[in-house]
């Protein structure tokens, strides 16, 4: 039986970790995200399904408490939001080195610096290409939804660990507050039967004692440990997810993704009510990006806009997939500011044709 | 050799659970030593399939090539989230960090102190030489006053660079904490009671009962720019007066000094 609730995106993130048998969260409040941690301790999981729960001393404490969990071979995660995320990165980096699964969410706000707490796409780079120190990339999922708020922890992990990577969830403080119905996962155990083969649990005397560790202070170990990092990415393509919303006939198309996806659904609709062939392709893996899709759709339209709440970062992703064969424009707010289907109506037909 | 050991005539033997490796270390440094006496309890307390440790950055970085059980290696400083993560997750296994003076008290300050006050059942093992080995000889927090290092060249000032401190007294009063202990490994006499305090730490850790929490202060005569046994003798005019030896807790209270 389906279980409808209404929720907001951070609790959805919080009920979907539970239900799924997630084993230990570990955080540090911030602005959009607290209801994350509110949300587990008040709804004690460790007598729900036995999951870990516990308040780190910062985020740099909490994301060293998920790469060491994350040793263990259980499912580890926590999330914050774009200052937060900044400390973790160097925790990141070595998670990513060391290949260890496990999932990590952004409700961004904007920034630089302190910032705001408003929401915000201007975490794109620091997501998508690496964050931190080093040749490394995390598979980034884009929720546009609460309710793909919720799916996507269920995915995160099955992707975390089908490469052992970390995996992001890429969201903000609108999709992060807005409240939404939303159907949960059904209440599943934690997983206690899982592959120990490279985990720490203490070397028995039929094998060899397992490292987690990201160092390789031979060059020729790190150089053969990047190449193979690297093929992974590449094989990451094949989970490349996105939504075509009236591309088929389209000749202008917008690309954007979570909330800003979600207003310029709103932007196709209106179009399209005026009779003109807009399209929207929302890209729902920022990293593997859909660049053949848009190289696809870049034979087939006239021109292309990237939309985001930032200064224009996915449009370089963007304009490398299109490599261009069409123009590539960027409309976007900046600072926690968002934009209107209608600013980004008139941007479209400012840029498009007065034809639109 | 074998055949002519008879086992009741032998009096040492090198503990299986140090791995054939040669010792990344300088020849007469303390960390070698701390290893094996921890490796020899490991073994005696027959835990080798439940004891996981957690490397630090600094020399000992690769103590999981010497130590043969499970290991996660840890960022600088986060040796203590990182055990506590995995602690959690295995709360029936012996998980130990292994720290130098860098690491725990300078980078890893905040991760020391909340793990200790959290009360995580881990142990931790500190290895406070007053220097950055690793690095080439920088001044650490426990760097004495007046001492030369690459980078309090003439010497340590307290008034400009901030005086040593003891990181093991202020976490000992934390309620987290139930044997906080400072050891040394540099003479026979010593390594015997330094043994003794790592089997005590690691029994307080299988009966669930806190924190335990061992220094050892330790040599660099690289550092420190010695020979090995004048950087003993060093240590002993100098670091223990500021570093006394002995237990600082017990049974989780106070030992009166
Ligand atoms: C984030 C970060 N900063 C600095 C370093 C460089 N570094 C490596 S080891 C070390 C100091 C280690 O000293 P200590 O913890 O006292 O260990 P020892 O080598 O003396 O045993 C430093 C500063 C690093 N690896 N990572
Ligand atoms: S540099 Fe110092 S601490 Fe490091 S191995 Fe050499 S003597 Fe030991
Ligand atoms: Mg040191």
């Amino acid at each position: 039986m389906k279980e409808l609730a209404l929720m907001k995106g951070n609790e959805a993130i919080a009920e979907a970790a539970i239900r799924i048998g997630v084993d230990a969260y570990f955080g540090y409040p911030i602005t959009p995200q607290s209801e994350v941690l509110e949300y587990l301790t008040l709804q004690r999981p460790e007598e729900r399904t036995g999951m870990v729960i516990l308040q780190a001393e910062s985020e740099v404490a909490a994301i060293n408490m998920v790469y060491g969990a994350a040793g263990t071979g259980k499912r580890a995660m926590t999330s914050s939001s774009s200052p937060g995320i900044s400390l973790m990165q160097e925790g990141i980096s070595y998670i990513a080195g060391a290949e260890l699964p496990c999932l990590i969410v952004n409700v961004v706000r904007g920034g630089p610096g302190l910032g705001t707490i408003q929401p915000s796409q201007a975490d794109y780079f620091q997501s998508t290409k690496g964050g931190g120190h080093g040749d490394y990339r995390l598979i980034v999922l884009a929720p546009a939804s609460v309710q793909e708020m919720a799916d996507y922890v269920e995915l995160g992990f099955d992707l975390a660990f089908k490469y052992r990577n970390p995996v992001l969830i890429l969201t903000d403080g609108l999709i992060g507050q807005m409240m939404e119905k939303v159907e949960l996962p059904p209440q599943k155990a934690r997983i206690e039967e899982f592959d120990q083969s490279w985990v720490i649990t203490g070397k028995t005397p039929d094998r060899e004692r397992n490292i987690i560790t990201s160092l390789n202070l031979d060059p020729d170990l790190q150089y053969e440990h990047n190449l193979k990092l690297q093929e992974k990415y590449r094989s990451m393509n094949e989970d490349v997810m996105f939504e075509r919303i009236g591309c088929d006939d389209a000749e202008f198309l917008l690309v954007a993704y979570g909330s800003s996806a979600r207003i310029c659904q709103k932007v196709v609709d209106i179009a399209r009510g005026r009779g003109k062939k807009l399209g929207l392709l929302r890209p729902q893996t920022l990293f593997p990006f859909p660049t053949d899709e848009i190289a696809r759709l870049s034979r087939q339209v006239k021109g292309i806009m990237s939309v985001e709440l930032s200064a224009g970062q996915m449009v370089e992703d963007v304009k490398l997939a299109v490599n261009g064969k069409v123009p590539v424009y960027h409309y976007g707010m900046l600072g926690g500011k968002i934009h209107s289907p209608e600013d980004v109506l008139s941007a479209v037909e400012d840029k498009f044709i007065g034809g639109l | 050799m074998k055949e002519i050991t008879r086992e009741e005539n032998l009096v040492y033997r090198r503990t299986p659970l140090m791995t054939d490796a040669t010792l990344s270390y300088c020849p007469g440094c303390g960390h070698g030593t701390i290893h094996r006496l921890i490796m020899e309890v490991v073994e005696e307390m027959g835990i080798q399939s439940e004891t996981i440790g957690v490397a630090p950055v600094g020399c000992a970085v690769l103590a999981y090539d010497f130590m043969d059980v499970d290991f996660s290696q840890a960022a600088h400083g986060r040796a203590p989230a990182v055990a506590t993560g995995i602690k959690r997750l295995w709360p029936d296994k012996f998980v130990f960090t292994y720290q130098g003076d860098g690491d725990l008290a300078a980078i890893g300050t905040a991760e020391t102190i909340h793990a200790c006050n959290r009360g995580e059942n881990i142990t931790i093992f500190f290895v406070n030489n007053g220097i950055y080995g690793m690095t080439g000889g920088q001044m650490a927090p426990t760097t004495l006053e007046g001492m030369k290092s690459s980078t309090s060249p003439y010497g340590r000032n307290n008034e400009t660079m901030g005086p040593p401190y003891k990181i093991t007294e202020l976490i000992a009063q934390l309620s987290g904490t139930y044997y906080v202990t400072r050891q040394a490994v540099h003479k026979p006499g010593p390594v015997r009671k330094a043994k003794k305090a790592i089997r005590k730490a690691l029994e307080i850790q299988k009966e669930k009962k806190g924190i335990s929490f061992i220094e050892f202060v330790s040599n660099c005569n690289s550092g420190w720019k010695m020979t090995p046994n004048d950087s003993n003798i060093w240590m002993e005019e100098h670091m223990f007066p500021f570093y006394p030896m002995g237990d600082i807790k017990v049974d989780g209270k106070l030992v009166k000094g």
